[in-house]
């Protein structure tokens, strides 16, 4: 399973970002072979749809599920379509973030959970 | 002549002077008010009529058994209004532009369109001013798809005068036309000032004044539109507007100094103009300077 945790960073102990859309980076780690991989977010500076244009990436990339603080309405209705699983309130290092996850401790949503930001 | 008002500094008198202006004029005048997100020339003219309609733009609506996914629709949309997933293509109503690209370049023709109303188009009418604005629903963000409806409702009432057509009031094509401006120096305000003769800036002696009048001279010059500067409450602050338009050679065409008398008369919502008689005085020989301005600038 691959999932997306968005970093302000390019390290496994970098900080998680709690921009989703507006991320400097997104980290995907893969569950399997505990894969860690970083790229930075094209997308962070984008004048707006923001939200989709990053959901519509990770739908791309065939992400399941993403480790993120906070995702608008309109990421979340394209996450969601596109049936990636989304864990909000993510927070420390990213590889605090995906022990939490892997031992389940984070809950998903299943709903925005702020609304639509531009910056 | 257009004569577009605008500032960069919101509340520094926009309105008082677009209204005083029109007001002054011994002739009939057209009042845009462009500000569409905070529309309110009309509180200051007592409406004997007013007729209202919806304005709306067209959205994209996907025929699912014709689209195949290509994804050439939302790579085209610089506003990210589709999201393109694996089988199917996402609408975002609230981030399109309605510019109707999307169902240009479908090579499936699986794009229709749909009118989303998004605000409302108002034409009301005093004795010798004939008055149109927008008024944006709460919550839109699009100002200058209805700011363009004002202005072109504007020119086709304007031209239908012209032939003698019906019940408008409004001066002929060509007649004097005011623009009543958003504030700022983004999208909406060049969308209301461009194409414009003239362009008056409001502005006070403040450090926020200056700053944002220096914006907004910046706008004017890369349109290259002429521009002149009223200063409002200009017995209170600094210099500095002054020393300002003075080494940019802009004319201060008004000072209207700091009277209780004109806020008491704003409050219940008459103009400068009724409230001091000679401001009619003032507002016309600014009229006709800005008049000799444009035509110098024609002739040269």
């Amino acid at each position: 399973m691959k999932i997306c945790i968005t970093s302000q960073g390019e390290e496994r102990t970098s900080n998680v970002d709690p921009r989703f859309g507006r991320a400097a980076f997104f980290c995907f780690y893969d569950t399997e072979s505990g894969d860690y991989s970083f790229e930075a977010n094209g997308f962070a500076a984008g004048v707006g749809g923001v939200g989709v244009q990053t959901s519509q990436y990770m739908a791309e990339k065939e992400v399941q599920a993403v480790l993120t603080g906070q995702v608008g309405p309109n990421a979340f209705k394209t996450l969601n379509a596109a049936g990636i699983e989304v864990y909000p309130n993510a927070d420390g290092t990213v590889e605090a973030a995906v022990q939490a996850f892997l031992k389940g401790e984070y809950d998903k949503t299943s709903g925005p959970t702020g609304p639509a930001r531009h910056s | 002549m257009t004569i577009a008002v605008a500032s960069g500094k919101g509340g520094t008198g926009k309105t008082t002077v677009a209204v005083g202006v029109a007001r002054a004029l011994e002739q009939d005048v057209q009042l845009l008010d462009c500000d569409v997100e905070e529309p309110n020339s009309h509180l200051f003219l007592q409406l004997e009529s007013r007729e209202s309609g919806d304005f709306s733009i067209p959205v994209p609506r996907i025929d699912n058994d014709k689209c195949t996914a290509c994804g050439l629709c939302s790579s085209f949309c610089e506003y990210n209004a589709l999201a393109r997933l694996k089988d199917r293509v996402l609408v975002f109503d609230n981030l399109c532009h309605g510019c109707g690209g999307c169902r240009i370049v479908c090579p499936e023709d699986a794009i229709t369109e749909e009118l989303r109303p998004i605000g409302k188009l108002v034409s009301a009418q005093v004795p010798g001013v004939h008055l149109l604005y927008g008024d944006l629903n709460s919550g839109e963000v699009l100002a200058p798809p209805l700011i363009r409806a004002v202005k072109r409702r504007g020119a086709s009432e304007a031209n239908a005068m012209e032939a003698g057509g019906p019940g408008y009031t409004a001066p002929g094509a060509g007649g004097p036309l005011i623009i009543d401006s958003p504030p700022g120096t983004t999208c909406p305000m060049v969308t209301a000032v461009k194409d414009s003769d003239f362009c008056l800036l409001v502005t006070e002696n403040t450090p926020f004044g200056l700053h944002d009048l220096e914006m907004a001279v910046q706008v004017l010059d890369d349109l290259d539109m002429p521009m002149g500067v009223v200063i409002n409450r200009s017995d209170i602050g600094h210099s500095d507007v002054e020393e300002f338009c003075r080494r940019k050679s802009i004319p201060v065409l008004l000072r209207i100094p700091y009277s209780r008398k004109i806020a008491e008369f704003y409050a219940r919502g008459e103009s400068i103009v009724d409230a001091d008689s000679e401001y009619r005085l003032r507002f016309q020989e600014m009229y006709r300077r800005i008049e000799s301005i444009v035509a110098e600038g024609r002739a040269g």
